[in-house]
């Protein structure tokens, strides 16, 4: 539809009511997202502490960044939980949708069981499996008062398998929902496919594979966007897990952040630590992103 | 036709569409609802982890472990968690913030759905010229991390003059829900099929004709997503809700960060776990209640297509 | 109204009450826990007996929580009308830019000069000559607490300096004691090292590198020493899995633990715990070492405000929160000392008498934090996290890295 008459003169006035219906929309990309970010760049050459205040120090924030363990610790943390959380939300919640849509009996129980944990906050879900993980009270107690005394699971307190423990607490949270959209997105899979793969005797995992999983290509889209982005800012549950504790072994870049702008009230150390993780993020989304959305005018 | 996001699409049925069971007790099947229930397991076993304790008196939890049921069954964390935990000079408990966050969540919900479906709707059924590029900034703004945006938002809601209003508290839900939901409602309104746009454009009807009379109609599944997504961001919000009100409005998360975070003194398993329940149960309920609504209404649009 | 602002300022609560119309502040802090809680009541109470109304904003979660709320109301055009920050250069920022009130009048008024003791707690407060915040504690980190029980399990006799502490470790580690707690949270540890080089190295060197920031000091032999001391203390913290403050006291209290290096403030947990000083626990002042008390503590800031009423009643809340009366009530609740010299402590125990009589022979040091701003205290804070939490960490290394940041600090 857009694209028949965009040749027309008078572009400004075509779609008035949809140019006016989106200004809220252009209002928070341009004003909140692009004015924000750039405020914060411009302020991330500066030496403002408590608050933002224009003394600019060149690249001193940055080179200081770079040079800090806590901050190489948290990227690596970052890589390994993003990469991690990916593939198991993913694998999970498709899995998972896929033997609910097996025309099962009580599909809405255990549908509501599974996204349950989503209604909870971070804080909560932290909190949790704090508790449930401390070796105390929790799951390495009560195995080992099962007669298992050396029965160890201690992730909360070894710093090797730290991101572990809130790995296991992030997906509790999350697979819901994307089980949720991908069971969402199997729905929208015509019954004809199945009956055709059938006919041609495709096996099952088969159909899924390669010819289901790539009708379902804008579904994966929408969650890859929300899994991604809920990695890329994980804070909460960090903290009220284990602190970013043991040593640095599950601090993350957005909780850098935050303890410099706030704690250290250091403002300058905490933009540029930003700044770095817009940028990285600018790097992956902005030309997918443009793939996907921009681009071309297919319809959709 | 791929692009149908969260639906139904118009060809499909009302059923799902997997291969068909067999028998009752097939192998398969057992293999099934195994893997269903040990699922479950997992997944309930916090909640049940968060119900027993916050039964439990404080010596039984400090003794006992965190699975075994309560010997003796007290209500009184729930109380102290509702009406007399004390943050500062206000033992008044969660009850508190309860209305404060009803206050903000039912305007912050309907004020952000509204705005991210004709987003949507705008960018999928009359894009301009320029319209994806405010998309992908949007996008973007998806990865940016709150804390970020405090300082920035601050200024704007300054320079507005509605810093530490209601108004305003309602603005930033509305920018930080825009992204996601614009997404999931440009992707369903692209579902539509042409022919039912064209046709309505052909009867005259504009912009907000179509909109409130062909799409919003067919739009509930949609609709309920957002809803779960947006109740449960914006009730569990703590961010935004202390830094951009007062304390006469803070909502109930506030309440229970202090409950739960008291820095000092023995940490009261029982009350903070009862509290945490009790918070958590307004989206809970909202879940229970439309998670009917999710079903029938992929239904509902998959009969109308 | 000269003379009415003076009847305010010299005035006692009852002479408040007849004349000030009532007013609501609104007061925010982060005291939440039980303790706390019952000194603000005082605070309150004294509040609302002058006529206006104490609105209390408590937030919990510690200072980290609560400090941007309050910086972001405070620049975001909404002030509260009272606000709890540390003193030092927490708020230094915040008053260079006008945003907060500037108190000298009042306190010439009311000479807080004569009684505020030590002195330099005003100094705290002051930026650029002008007074800007009113103290109300004193809190002092300097104190090894030990736990009598724990030693008589190990059979040893309780040690009286750090180092029959040390040497005493391993026969705690035999009994299945922790021989030294130290929860998790990164303010921990770096108190914990703090404390030691005064105790260690002495107060001269404490000076240099805190206040003058030498690095040469900071790279130093003596500082060595202060390194070594706090491998001993990370071998002797290996097995201290904790993390909140008082949960390590905890430790100490039911004898799990020998003992734990922490402010005068755990002296509360001791006393709720119905612990004798001298008989179930001990304290050692500076670690036994060198006598030396640092004096820090909490201060309240006052913002700017547009309504004329609030801004009296602003005056008022200072003067109240000063008061002999509300001091004593205050502290008594809080398990710190009174910031006035002039007021009787007859309530105080064996360990706080201690302190008292270091007080008032002057043995004093600053508080680091007030030493440093925020951004060196996060720095220090990542690097003994990361010192503690990693034993293949050198105390050579991480003095390399400690000397550095004193570099660059300011």
């Amino acid at each position: 539809m857009a694209t028949e008459t965009s040749k027309r003169p008078n572009t400004l006035f075509r779609n008035l009511n949809a140019k006016i219906a989106s200004l809220p929309m252009i209002f928070t990309a341009l004003v909140v997202f692009v004015g924000g970010t750039v405020w914060t760049v411009v302020y991330s050459f500066t030496n403002s502490r408590l608050l933002p205040r224009l003394q600019f120090v060149g690249l001193d924030q940055y080179e200081r960044l770079w040079s800090t363990p806590r901050w190489l610790a948290s990227i690596e943390n970052l890589m390994i939980y993003g990469v991690l959380s990916l593939i198991f939300s993913l694998t999970i919640g498709f899995v998972l949708a896929a033997l609910l849509d097996q025309k099962i009996r009580f599909e809405s129980v255990f549908r509501t069981i599974i996204l349950y944990p989503f209604a909870l906050s971070f804080i909560v879900t932290g909190l949790v499996w704090q508790w449930l993980l401390n070796p105390d009270f929790g799951v390495q107690h009560f195995v080992r008062g099962l007669g298992w005394e050396t029965f160890t699971f201690n992730p909360l307190y070894d710093q090797s398998i730290v991101i572990y423990g809130i790995l296991i607490a992030a997906l509790w949270q999350g697979t819901g929902l994307v089980m949720c959209l991908m069971l969402a997105g199997l729905r929208g899979i015509d019954e004809d496919i199945w009956k055709a793969a059938r006919v041609d005797g495709i096996p099952m995992w088969k159909t899924y594979i390669f010819i289901v999983i790539p009708m379902m290509r804008p579904v994966f889209v929408t969650t890859l966007v929300i899994i991604a982005s809920g990695i890329v800012r994980v804070y909460d549950l960090v903290v009220a897990q284990t602190s970013g504790g043991p040593g640095h072994a599950s601090e993350v870049p957005a909780k850098y952040v935050y303890d410099y702008m706030f704690s250290a009230q250091n403002l300058g150390q905490g933009f540029a630590a930003s700044t770095m993780m817009l940028l990285t993020v600018l790097i992956v989304v902005v030309p997918w992103a443009y793939l996907e959305f921009g681009g071309r005018n297919k319809r959709g | 036709m791929a692009d149908a996001v969260l639906t139904s699409h118009p060809a499909a049925g009302v059923e799902p569409f997997g291969p068909r069971p067999r028998r009752v007790f097939s192998r398969r099947n057992i293999f099934l609802y195994g893997t269903l229930i040990m699922v479950s397991l997992y997944y309930l076993l916090p909640l049940y982890v968060m119900i027993v304790t916050s039964l439990k008196g404080m010596p039984e939890i400090r003794f006992g472990n965190v699975f075994a049921p309560p010997l003796e069954i007290t209500f009184e964390p729930w109380v102290k968690a509702w009406s007399t935990a004390c943050t500062g000079l206000n033992c008044e408990g969660l009850s508190r913030g309860f209305w404060n966050s009803v206050r903000i969540t039912i305007p912050s919900v309907i004020v952000s759905i509204a705005i991210a479906s004709i987003n949507g709707y705008a960018l999928a059924n009359w894009r301009f010229k320029g319209a994806n590029i405010f998309f992908t900034i949007l996008i973007v703004g998806a990865f940016i991390p709150y804390q970020v945006m405090i300082y920035p938002i601050v200024i704007i809601l300054r320079e507005m003059g509605i810093y530490g209003t209601l108004t305003g508290l309602v603005l930033v839900h509305t920018i930080f829900g825009m992204p996601i939901n614009t997404l999931l409602f440009r992707n369903y309104f692209a579902s539509v099929p042409e022919e039912l746009f064209k046709a309505a454009r052909v009867d005259g009807a504009g912009f907000w004709g179509i909109y409130f009379r062909i799409m919003l109609p067919m739009s509930l599944p949609i609709f309920v997503v957002a809803m779960i997504i947006q109740v449960t961001g914006i009730w569990n919000d703590f961010l935004f809700g202390v830094v951009y009100t007062k304390p006469e409005t803070y909502p109930m998360t506030v309440q229970l960060n202090n409950i739960v975070n008291s820095v000092q003194g023995v940490k009261e398993y029982n009350v903070n776990m009862a509290a945490t329940l009790l918070t958590g149960l307004v989206p809970l309920i909202v879940y229970f209640i439309s998670g009917k609504l999710f079903v029938r209404g992929i239904a509902a649009g998959a009969v109308k297509g | 109204m000269n003379t009415f602002k003076a009847a305010i300022a010299a005035s006692t609560l009852l002479a408040c009450a007849s004349v000030s119309q009532a007013t609501d502040l609104e007061v925010t802090h982060w005291w939440t826990s039980g303790g706390e809680a019952a000194a603000v009541a005082e605070f309150a109470k004294a509040f609302d007996a002058t006529g206006n109304k104490w609105v209390d904003g408590a937030i919990a979660g510690g200072g980290n929580t609560a400090r941007p709320v309050f910086i972001s109301r405070i620049t975001g055009g909404d002030p509260m009308a009272a606000t709890q920050f540390n003193h030092g250069r927490q708020a230094e920022e915040l008053v260079q830019a006008g945003l907060m009130r500037d108190f000298t009048e009042l306190a010439e008024k009311e000479g807080w000069k004569n009684f505020v003791r030590p002195v330099s707690l005003l100094d705290g407060c002051t930026v650029d000559g002008k007074i800007y915040c009113v103290p109300i504690n004193i809190h002092s980190w300097q104190w090894l607490w030990l736990s009598h029980k724990a030693f008589a399990d190990a059979g040893v006799p309780v040690p009286t300096n750090w180092d029959e502490f040390v040497a005493a470790a391993p026969a705690l580690e035999k009994a299945g004691k922790v021989p030294l707690a130290i929860g998790g949270q990164p303010w921990q540890r770096t108190g914990a090292f703090n404390v030691l080089i005064p105790a260690i190295a002495g107060k001269e060197t404490f000076l240099k590198v805190y206040q003058d920031k030498d690095e040469a000091v900071a790279a130093g032999p003596e500082m060595a020493k202060v390194f070594k001391a706090a491998d001993d203390a990370r071998r002797m913290a290996a097995n201290s899995n904790v993390q909140d403050w008082n949960q390590a006291t905890n430790l100490v209290i039911t004898g799990q633990a020998g003992g734990q290096i922490m402010g005068d403030w755990a002296q509360g947990e001791f006393q709720v715990a119905g612990q004798v000083a001298g008989t179930d626990y001990s304290c050692l002042p500076g670690l036994g070492v060198n006598e030396l008390i640092s004096v820090g503590g909490d201060a309240f800031y006052f913002p700017i405000q547009k309504d004329e009423a609030k801004t009296k009643a602003q005056e008022v809340l200072a003067s109240v929160m000063l008061s002999p009366e509300t001091q004593v009530a205050f502290n008594l609740k809080k398990g710190s000392v009174p910031v006035r010299g002039d007021v009787d402590l007859a309530a105080a125990n064996d360990c706080m008498k201690k302190g008292l009589d270091i007080l008032a022979k002057g043995n004093t040091i600053p508080d680091p934090p007030r030493l440093n701003t925020e951004d060196t205290n996060n720095q220090l804070n990542d690097l003994f996290v990361e010192f503690f939490a990693t034993p293949s960490m050198t105390p050579e290394d991480a003095q390399k890295r400690y000397a550095d940041i004193i570099a660059k600090a300011d």
